[in-house]
This record gives C-alpha cells, sequence and structure tokens, in this order.
C-alpha cells in the first residue's frame, strides 16, 4: 500500500487522486466520511455519543513543481510548489499534468560548460522542462500554464526492510492514519488527511476547525541525517531508531505532557522510539495547535532520507514502529 | 525496418549496463541484433565487438573493407569506499557533473544489481551560504538503503555504477529520452545499417564495430583500428542537440538528420561523398565544423598504422552524459539509412580517388 501512496502524483492544490485512491480504501469503513471545501478528507471512526475529540492527521500533498509559461521552441518554464532544493532538479525525469506526459529538466552538458561553471549550481531560472515539443504550438495540445508537475520516480524496495520512492512525506503518514482506521481495532477518532500542508500548512487550518479536537496527533514524515557528511552528535534523526518525537518545530512547541504520553505508549508498545533532535520545518501541528481557542497537539515523524527530492528512503521498521506506537496512544485515551 | 523496431532496439540498449571496462551486458544485446544480419561475429583481445558483413564483389576485384564503428561504453562511476552506515563513496568514470548527481537514482553492479541513489546533506542542515554552493563529488555519497553488513557482504570497492534510469519514448513517439543515448543511439544505427544493407547490393565488406572505453580515452578505437586495418572508417557518435542557453554554434537540431562532421580530424572527400549520398537520397542532415579534436573514435581511427581516412556521423542528443539524454528516432532511422546508401555507393574507383585527393 505504500508503493500505491508514494506513486501516486499530487501536488499541493491537486490531491484529487490521492484523496480518490484513500476514499476508495475506506469504503466498508463504518463510521462518517466527508471531504471539505479544502479538499481535506475527514473520517469520524467508531461509533461513539459525540467525539471523542482526539484527531489524527497526515497530509495528502507532495511537493512538486507548476508549468509557469510555455516557450515558442515548446519548452516549459515551471517554479516550485512548496521547498525544493533546486540543485536535485538538475537532469531528473518528471510528469505533468493529469495525463502524467513525460518530460526531462534539461541541462547545459558538462562539455559546453566554462571552466568554474560547475562550481555554482543550475539556478531555478536556467532549468526547463523538455517533453520533446518542437514548438509552443505542439505543447499548447498537451500542457497548459499552471499544470502541475511531479517527479517520475517508482517505488522499489531495496531490501533489508528499506524502501525507495517519491512522495514518502507525507504518504507515509497516510499509510499509517489507512492502517489505523482499517484494522480492527475498536478505537475511536477522528481522522484527517489533509490538503496544502507544503505551501504553508493550509488545509489543516480548516479541517481541525471543523473536526473540533480537544488533542490531535500529527504523523508526519522528518528528515533523516544519519549520513555521511553530518557530524554524529548533529544527527537530527535515524533510520531504524523508531519514530521520532518532537520538541519543537518552526510552527509548535509541544506540551511536556503530550510528549510524555507519547513516550509511554513507545515503552507500553515496546517500540523504540527517538527525539527529533531538531527544531526547524514546519508541520501541520502549527495550524492544529491554533485552532478555535487553541488544541494541545503533537508530532510523530517516520524518519526518512532525502525527503523532498525524487527519491527519500525510509525503513519498513520505523512505519510500524509508528503505527504501533499511535495504537498504542490512542488505546491509552479511550 | 521500422520505426517501432528501432525505437525498442534503442531501448533494450540503453537499459543495459555498459560503464567504460564493463560493456558486456550492453555487447550481448548488440551482438544479439546484429547477428540478425550476420553470422560473423567476433571479439578481438580487447574486447571490442566486430560484425562482418562480407560485400558482393567479384573475387577479381580489390577487396575494399568499411568500418563502421560505434563505442557502446557509457560513463558512470566506481564504488571507491563502503563508510561506516553502509554508504558508498565513488568517483566517476567519464566526464559526469557533480551537480547532476545529487538525488539521482543509481544501480551497482555487484554479483547481482543493487539499487541506490545519491544522497547529501539534506537542505534542512545547511545554511545560506552553503546552499548557494555545488555539492563536490568527494561530499555525495551513495545510499543503497540496505544495513551495512549487507552492503560489506555484497559490494566490493571497485564495484561499476551506471544511473538507474529505464527508456521512455515521449509523446509523439518520435523522441526518446534515458540514460547512455550516448552512444547506444549510435550503435542502434549500426543495427538500423545492417537491416537496410541486407536489401542492398554493396561491393565493400562491412565491418560493424562497437568499441570499448571511448568515453576514458578511445581506448578500444585504437586496438580495433590496429587490428581491422580497414580501408576507411565512418565513427557513428552523439553531438549536441540544440537546447536554450547553448551558443548556436555547437549545436544540432534534434530531428534534423545526422550532423556530418568536417575538419582536420576527418577525411575531406569521405565528408563531401557522405553528404552527396544524403542529398541524392534526399535524407536531411546537419553540417557540423570540428576544428580540431573530434572527442570522438573518429581521432584515434585518422592515425591507426599508417593513417586510415575517416568520417564522423553525429546523433544530435540533448543533455549528454545525463540520466534524461534525448534522441529522434527519425535522426537514428536517417544515420542507418544515410550509412547503407554511403556503402553501397564505395567502390575501387572511389578508393583510387580519396588517395589521389
Amino acid at each position: 500500500m505504500l508503493a500505491e501512496l508514494a506513486n501516486l502524483r499530487g501536488v499541493s492544490g491537486d490531491e484529487s487522486t490521492v484523496r480518490r485512491y484513500i476514499s476508495g480504501k475506506l469504503s466498508n469503513l463504518r463510521g462518517e466520511i466527508t471531504v471539505d471545501t479544502m479538499g481535506n478528507l475527514l473520517v469520524r471512526k467508531g461509533q461513539v455519543k459525540g467525539r471523542p475529540g482526539i484527531m489524527l492527521s497526515a497530509h495528502m500533498d507532495e511537493v512538486g513543481l507548476m508549468i509557469m509559461s510555455i516557450q515558442k521552441s515548446g519548452l516549459l518554464k515551471f517554479k516550485a510548489v512548496g521547498s525544493i532544493d533546486n540543485r536535485m532538479l538538475a537532469a531528473k525525469r518528471v510528469c505533468i499534468g493529469s495525463r502524467g506526459l513525460p518530460a526531462v529538466i534539461g541541462v547545459k552538458p558538462i562539455h559546453l560548460q566554462k571552466t568554474g561553471e560547475q562550481e555554482k549550481p543550475f539556478e531555478e531560472e536556467s532549468l526547463y522542462l523538455d517533453a520533446g515539443f518542437n514548438s509552443s504550438d505542439e505543447a499548447l495540445k498537451q500542457v497548459r500554464v499552471g499544470d502541475y508537475v511531479t517527479f517520475d520516480s517508482a517505488f522499489t524496495a531495496l531490501g533489508d526492510g528499506y524502501y525507495r520512492g517519491k512522495a514518502f512525506d507525507d504518504r507515509a503518514g497516510c499509510l499509517v492514519l489507512l492502517e489505523l482506521l482499517l484494522e480492527d481495532n475498536g478505537l475511536a477518532f477522528d481522522a484527517a488527511f489533509t490538503v496544502q500542508e507544503e505551501v504553508g500548512t493550509r488545509g489543516a487550518i480548516t479541517a481541525a476547525y471543523t473536526l473540533k479536537p480537544q488533542v490531535a496527533l500529527v504523523i508526519e514524515t522528518t528528515a533523516a541525517s544519519d549520513t555521511p557528511e553530518t557530524e554524529k552528535d548533529a544527527v537530527s534523526t535515524a533510520l531504524g531508531a523508531g519514530p521520532a518525537i518532537s520538541f519543537m518545530d518552526r510552527t509548535i512547541i509541544v506540551s511536556k505532557k503530550m510528549r510524555e504520553q507519547l513516550v509511554n505508549a513507545a515503552e507500553k508498545a515496546g517500540v523504540t522510539y527517538q527525539y527529533r533532535k531538531f527544531s526547524g520545518a514546519g508541520t501541520d501541528a502549527g495550524s492544529i495547535s491554533l485552532s478555535r481557542e487553541g488544541v494541545q497537539t503533537a508530532v510523530v515523524s517516520i524518519p526518512c532520507r532525502y525527503i523532498h527530492s525524487p527519491y527519500s528512503i525510509l525503513q519498513e521498521r520505523d512505519l510500524k514502529g509508528t503505527i504501533s506506537l499511535v495504537r498504542t496512544w490512542l488505546e491509552n485515551r479511550q | 525496418m521500422n520505426e517501432e523496431t528501432v525505437s525498442t532496439i534503442l531501448q533494450e540498449l540503453s537499459s543495459a549496463a555498459g560503464v567504460s571496462g564493463a560493456e558486456t551486458e550492453a555487447v550481448e544485446v548488440a551482438s544479439r541484433y546484429l547477428f540478425q544480419y550476420t553470422a560473423d561475429l567476433k571479439k578481438d583481445r580487447f574486447g571490442n565487438l566486430l560484425a562482418l558483413v562480407p560485400g558482393q564483389a567479384s573475387p577479381a576485384d580489390n577487396k575494399v573493407t568499411v568500418a563502421v564503428v560505434a563505442h557502446i561504453d557509457e560513463i558512470g562511476a566506481l564504488v571507491t569506499r563502503i563508510e561506516p552506515g553502509g554508504f558508498l563513496r565513488f568517483s566517476p568514470l567519464g566526464g559526469l557533473d557533480a551537480r547532476i548527481l545529487y538525488g539521482q537514482a543509481v544501480e551497482i553492479h555487484a554479483n547481482r544489481k543493487l539499487k541506490g541513489v545519491v544522497g547529501a546533506v539534506p537542505p534542512h542542515f545547511l545554511n545560506n551560504d552553503e546552499l548557494k554552493k555545488t555539492i563536490p563529488v568527494e561530499k555525495l555519497f551513495i545510499d543503497l538503503g540496505l544495513d551495512e553488513e549487507t552492503v560489506k557482504k555484497e559490494i566490493k570497492v571497485g564495484d561499476c555504477i551506471s544511473l538507474d534510469q529505464k527508456p521512455l519514448i515521449m509523446e509523439g513517439g518520435k523522441k526518446l529520452t534515458g540514460k547512455s543515448l550516448d552512444n547506444r543511439s549510435g550503435v542502434a544505427a549500426l543495427i538500423v545499417c545492417a537491416a537496410e544493407l541486407a536489401s542492398l547490393r554493396h561491393r565493400a565488406d562491412v565491418c560493424l564495430i562497437t568499441s570499448l572505453q571511448e568515453e576514458v580515452g578511445l581506448r578500444g578505437a585504437v586496438t580495433s583500428a590496429y587490428n581491422l586495418n580497414p580501408d576507411l572508417a565512418v565513427i557513428v557518435d552523439v553531438t549536441h542537440g540544440d537546447a536554450p542557453g547553448l551558443d548556436d554554434k555547437n549545436v544540432y537540431k534534434i530531428g534534423g538528420g545526422p550532423a556530418l562532421g568536417i575538419g582536420p580530424n576527418l577525411h575531406p572527400v569521405l565528408g563531401r561523398r557522405l553528404q552527396e549520398t544524403a542529398e541524392k537520397h534526399f535524407l536531411p542532415y546537419q553540417t557540423e565544423p570540428l576544428p580540431g579534436f573530434s572527442g570522438t573514435d573518429a581521432w584515434a581511427f585518422q592515425v591507426a598504422r599508417e593513417g586510415i581516412p575517416t568520417a564522423l556521423l553525429s546523433i544530435p542528443l540533448r543533455y549528454m552524459h545525463t540520466a534524461v539524454e534525448l534522441v529522434s528516432i527519425d535522426d537514428l532511422m536517417i544515420s542507418g539509412k544515410l550509412l547503407s546508401y554511403f556503402i553501397s555507393s564505395i567502390d575501387t574507383s572511389f578508393m583510387e580517388d580519396l588517395i589521389k585527393c
């Protein structure tokens, strides 16, 4: 299911494919499923009088590109949707629009570069998409300004329980939510599959308002840096070390109480966990915590290498650990 | 041979691995296709594949041997070190721009093939100054998504690394993108040439050669030219396709037909004959002036033994030495046809003209 979720194409503002896939999976669920104006998919699981006031959330959108202009030559100019390190765009393959028209990101060949040119990365303005069109007329038949573009990278199981693919941020979180909704656990909670996280945690604002939770848990992926060129004591999270519990990020400071609840849940479930030793980058937690009069909110993340790139890598163990941790946390609260 | 077949052949060639020095897999694909047109296939001591298609000259004629050469190796890298955690450090083989590697999928050729990704420190942990700099190759690494123990068991220093990218036909079906189209496009044109020759009369003996180790210094060409010592040679390689940000004088139109080289590296009469042949058969071509080093096997062939008259036919290709190289299938078809018509036009009297010039 992670393969299917990761291969779906859904850049911020264009999440309908992901939404349709998830609601399809939930068609037999006993509970109420709604879609709000923003496009968030809201699921109320379990039959209880009144709602339990617990919200789990994961975002459906992924970073990508948008077509900004079509040049006479038939080549296409673009801008990033969400934060993408331009340095990893050069010479990568992408898919355009709802049909997934294949294209490549062209670069100047090494043979034609001047000495020293390689020391500076390619700038976004110098990059363009080449879908093989010979003219703007030809391009206009297939592409429109405003079309969304995703990386074209298929999911691969690497072995030793590692997976390689695009959009694990945050389809891995969506998977955690789906598992908890689909398994026979008798738990009652609300789940929000949100939109537009990557462009400013927009979907979570309305989702939290509608669901009106007392407490919320955001399931995210977070950048792992257990890789070369990082000082040992600067490693934010490591693969295989289990779900990462946040102290804070750019959008929220998590209360000590909630952090301890999560640690207790991990220990009770027998799941190894780690702290997210990094305070930057934003999540839906910020928007949710400021909803209405305020909501107690925490974040649990699946460590993931190279997020926001064509190929990220995560480990199944961390994914399973996150599911167990969240399940136990929910059980403790029922 | 029709477009679909050519596209299938090129996709198969592109999918095969063949980093300089480890070309076996790609050579196997090429030899399987060439075998359909001649059973006379051999490998020389260096590993170059030679496919001989005999001509229909009468025994009284002086035999002419034409070599048509395309290098089959591709750029890649070698594993230089296994780091704690199972990450690999590597060193490029052939001209690789460090800027295209970050976030690139790769394949390691150990006892089995392993997939990986070129990683670097995530941008989240860098300051603005650091973000403005290229990440040099020494700071990049390959992540196989495997435990250190598994990596140490499976991989050895010196194992070769290729870009991991499946070929893809683009909208309209006329263009193809993928890795190693430099120079599997040339190899595909050789196969088209062999197919076309089957229905043409030609006096000259033809030797189709897929040469090795071009990307690291035209090495296969050196030994194959010496070994075969042909009367003349046509090198089939790729040249830069038109794209923004490139100087017009360096680039050739994709789909505009092959670029025929002229300049000191190439024999003027041979070049003219290629042009005339194209015109006679209404095949489009472009002219590529090369003021010195052509950067192709032609450089080695020209000065083999007593010297070999050499011509160069190049297929325009965008984004050279990346995993998103892009060519036009039309250009491949035209190149293969032009080569076959050229070969069928060669006779002893032409050879005399060559020497007289």
